[in-house]
């Protein structure tokens, strides 16, 4: 495998962008992170993003975000409907090839636009799932449930994995959900979707994160301490209600294990959990325990940018590798319903 | 490490039609993924990753389909990569699929694309209203036909080369059993006298809606070489992008498309295009793109692409360089699967599997995908050998 | 080996096999298909240079963005620059003449214009002071007498009737002023910057 490694990032992630479009809050962010390290496009052997089309409420949305990254003259260039994780993963695997050295990432949503709980229903399969309607968090509320009465997990434990988010979230900038809060007040909240709580759901932003991969010694010129890319797998779990394990994800498993998640010491793991719930399953299924520090950006309970969540992980991990927080980190990234997919990104410091 | 050597062993196509009403989603990406299996000889438990593209999920009214379809594709337990690049998007797909086992990452890999309009109103999906703008815009045809315009007056190129075009194109459709339109009848006058819908564009010189799905089954080089069967090797791949409207811009040939040609055929050691390639599948929706696309991507001298289709040069019967002997997507368009279907179609014609649009003795193909406001490219080059 | 491909008419293999049905239900004519119909309400939002446009427009001005370092003035805004990729800052007033880019004479009915009546002249307009062009209308002519480089001026609605909205151009009509003559039919817009 070639060195590759997160040099930078920027990030931004606020409850709704009501002045500025997309491409307009994404521009700063795009041009910002390439000044920070003394890069120009010019340097950019490939760019690569993710968004959705159904989120932005419009067809081929990405185009006018395009221009963001300066095009002219034309560029190396691809899009995943995807979270920016998989750009981030498409953009890894062309670096593998040894031809390019730098490549840009981004991801982004403005999902204030359009209720989110009707537009992920969509998702569901569209013969006899989506004509019923079920809204996102009605499917997320099911496997909540059989996983309480699985007895893995409880209500009381999902309480303490809500309350730690917003206590990380509180020293988090780009946090939204900020505001601290007991185990037992928590507790004490009325469910919106039985058995889940408001704190026990994302909190849906908008926003967006640019990030930078560079390989080898070029990593090391564009900056201090390179977080590396040591593993990085995506895998998906079957679609079709009652045919999945709601209360495991082997998704999550398997790019763990491909990704060598359990191969050292973690210090410290950003997961995509936009549910409370989500965050049982993947330390479950990642095998993390008590002396990883889990999600200590409060993670998309402290702000869930849709399209962007996943790739912020990765950056919010990279960050702390760069600052020295620690040696060696995970993130995760997620897509679909319960969590369908999983990506698993391993980063390390030297 | 270095870039590995990737080939196609497996091409599945489903029937082209404007509603295939006697298939589900799942149905429809299955019936053109177990053709591609059968051709490489494989199961779904050989596959170690699926690709998959289509054009905007507004077409058929979900949001990220290929989650649905994680079942019918194979994929469970298994990595599923989801490609959106707007028209080009079928052959980027196959692009990023070729970069998996380039990268050493997979060793076989299914790529697919697809599209089924006819679940969902297309017209409706590509005009959701925005309230701020005012649209006067009738659809892909509406927006290209001032660039087709511009050509004309530029290379002053007779007025009726795209006729010939239109024409050629759906003769060729004629001898694929797979192409959605194949209308025997057709004669020059009547793609002549065929309403003009967005004047210089007729009817008969736009591409139909159709649904549809194409897949291919890429191997390593060890896996191709233990392939008991025709193999198309990947010479060379490349995507280029740039934006749809700055003072300055060529809107003739864009300049993403002379760069992503350039670098696709350096790629391949390939010189003079027009002598070295046997056979080409380019994206052509409308019937004038094919005198473009031969000036922008060097088959022609600037401004005498036309010259090349008035000479018969890009007819199976006779030319020396036949373009679109599949009918192209004059004659087949499932949107999200057609940059993939040329892709494919290329392969085809080096594995010597292309039946009775085959060009005889075709050794080096060309595949190739644009979209967006002519700003979206994908490209590639097959041949029968090793690179 | 060869005939992979022939006959779209025989299935693949595995796809081949007849499935069966319970007896009960045997008789049961077969679902061809199902209508689900969808509904999603968005809010949408046009952005900073957008709105600005848009306020603009109610004054029966076009503003364009200006790049910040190319000079290149877009029109409508979108806040950003593809030249330099940067965020626009300075938005100026560009005129309300300019010429034909290139057009088409659209001959069928769209949907969302019950009130254009086909045949009409669909045209990339560049105004005065702007460097590239957006789809307008052209009236006020026979459409077999539009040209490239056809000057044309936009007319506007009543005073009384102007909203925030792009529609207050009803469409643009010939100045009668020479052509605009093109230096190269291939290039759309204007390379430099505005002074």
């Amino acid at each position: 495998m070639r060195d590759v490694a997160v040099v930078a990032s920027m990030q931004r992630q606020e409850p709704s962008i009501d002045n500025e479009s997309e491409v307009e809050y994404m521009v700063p962010l795009m041009h910002g992170v390439k000044e920070s390290i003394g890069i120009t496009q010019a340097d950019v052997g490939f760019t690569c993003s993710g968004s959705s089309d159904f989120i932005a409420g419009q067809a081929f949305s990405f185009v006018m975000t395009v221009d963001g990254t300066n095009p002219v003259p034309p560029i190396s260039e691809s899009h995943v409907e995807m979270d920016g994780a998989w750009a981030l993963y498409e953009a890894w695997v062309k670096m593998q090839m040894g031809e390019i050295d730098i490549a840009l990432v981004y991801g982004y949503s403005k999902s204030s636009g359009g209720s989110l709980r009707d537009v992920l229903a969509t998702q569901m399969d569209p013969y006899y799932v989506a004509p019923l309607w079920p809204d996102a968090f009605a499917i997320e509320a099911l496997a909540a449930r059989q996983l309480i009465e699985s007895g893995r997990v409880s209500l009381e434990q999902l309480a303490e994995i809500a309350s730690r988010s917003r206590d990380h979230a509180a020293s988090n900038p780009h946090a939204i959900r900020t505001a601290q809060k007991s185990v037992a007040d928590i507790m004490a909240e009325a469910p919106i979707m039985d058995p889940l709580r408001p704190s026990d759901i994302p909190a849906s932003a908008d926003g967006g994160c640019v990030l930078i991969l560079a390989a080898g010694d070029r990593a090391k010129d564009l900056c201090d301490r390179p977080a590396w890319i040591r593993g990085i797998d995506h895998r998906t779990d079957a679609h079709t209600l009652g045919v999945r394990d709601l209360t495991r994800s082997m998704s999550a498993k398997i790019a763990g294990q491909k990704a060598g998640v359990g191969n050292d010491k973690v210090d410290f793991a950003e997961l995509y959990a936009p549910f409370t719930t989500s965050e049982f399953l993947l330390t479950d299924a990642l095998g993390l325990g008590e002396d990883t520090v889990i999600n200590p950006s409060g993670g998309t309970l402290g702000a869930h940018t849709m399209m962007a969540s996943g790739l912020i992980r990765i950056a919010e991990a990279a960050q702390r590798i760069t600052n020295g927080d620690g040696d060696r980190a995970v993130a995760t990234a997620g897509s679909g319903p319960n969590l369908q997919q999983n990506l698993v990104c391993v980063l390390e410091g030297e | 490490m270095s870039k590995q050597r990737a080939a196609v062993i497996g091409v599945g196509q489903t029937k082209y039609a404007s509603t295939r009403g006697d298939v589900s989603m799942a149905g429809l990406v299955r019936e053109a993924a177990y053709r591609a299996l059968e051709m490489a000889g494989k199961g779904w438990s050989d596959i170690d990753a699926v690709v998959i593209g289509k054009a905007p999920d507004f077409f058929e009214g979900i949001m990220m389909p290929e989650i649905y379809l994680a079942e019918a594709l194979g994929c469970v337990g298994k990595p599923i990569l989801r490609v959106h690049t707007a028209g080009s998007v079928g052959g980027s797909t196959a692009v990023v699929a070729t970069s998996l086992v380039q990268a050493g990452i997979h060793g076989t890999v299914l790529t697919l694309g697809f599209e089924k309009q006819s679940e969902s109103n297309a017209m409706w999906a590509l005009s959701l209203p925005s309230p701020f703008t005012t649209s006067i815009n009738a659809g892909a045809g509406g927006y290209f036909s001032p660039i087709i315009r511009r050509y004309m007056e530029y290379s002053g190129a007779p007025e009726l080369i795209g006729c010939m075009v239109a024409l050629k194109d759906r003769q060729h459709a004629l001898n694929n059993p797979y192409a959605h339109v194949r209308d025997k009848e057709l004669t020059f006058d009547k793609v002549v006298e065929s309403p003009m819908l967005w004047d210089p564009i007729r009817y008969s010189e736009t591409c139909p809606s159709s649904d549809g799905a194409c897949a291919m089954v890429l191997s390593d080089e060890a896996g191709a070489e233990a392939h008991d069967g025709p193999v198309a090797w990947i010479h060379g791949t490349a995507m280029r992008s740039e934006a749809n409207n700055y003072g300055g811009r060529n809107v003739v040939s864009p300049k993403a498309s002379e760069d992503c040609a350039a670098d696709v055929f350096a790629q391949a050691g390939i010189t003079n295009p027009r002598a070295e390639i046997d056979a080409v599948e380019m994206y052509v929706p409308f019937s004038w793109y094919e005198p473009m696309w031969l000036e922008s991507l060097g088959f022609a001298e600037k401004g005498e692409g036309w010259r090349m289709v008035e000479s018969g040069a890009t007819n199976i019967d006779g030319g020396d360089l036949p373009v679109n002997c599949s009918g192209g997507v004059l004659s087949s368009n499932p949107i999200g699967a057609s940059g993939m279907i040329r892709f494919a179609e290329a392969a085809l014609q080096v594995m010597g599997e292309a039946g009775d649009h085959q060009v005889e003795g075709a050794k080096k193909a060309f595949g190739h995908a644009y979209g967006g406001g002519a700003q979206y490219y994908a490209m590639w080059v097959v041949a029968d050998s090793k690179p | 080996m060869s005939g992979y491909q022939q006959d779209p008419k025989i299935k693949p293999t595995a796809l081949s096999g007849e499935v069966t049905m319970p007896a009960a239900i045997g008789a049961v004519e077969q679902v061809q298909s199902v209508r689900t119909p969808i509904a999603i309400d968005y809010i949408a939002t046009p952005g900073a240079s957008l709105s600005a446009y848009l306020r603009g427009m109610k004054q029966k001005k076009i503003l364009g963005d200006k790049c910040p370092v190319s000079g290149q003035v877009f029109v409508p805004p979108r806040g950003v620059s593809p030249v330099s990729g940067q965020r626009t800052t300075e938005m100026v007033e560009v005129s309300d003449q300019g010429y034909v880019e290139s057009f088409n004479v659209t001959r069928l009915p769209i949907k969302s214009r019950p009130d254009l009546n086909p045949p009409y002249v669909s045209a990339w307009v560049v105004p005065d002071g702007a460097n590239v062009g957006s789809i307008s209308l052209v009236a006020g002519i026979a459409p077999e007498d539009v040209r490239i480089g056809l000057r044309v001026r936009a007319v506007w609605k009543p005073d009384d009737e102007l909203e925030e909205s792009a529609a207050n151009i009803l469409h643009w009509e010939p100045t009668g002023e020479p052509d605009f003559v093109l230096d190269d039919l291939r290039i759309i817009g204007k390379p430099g910057g505005q002074q």
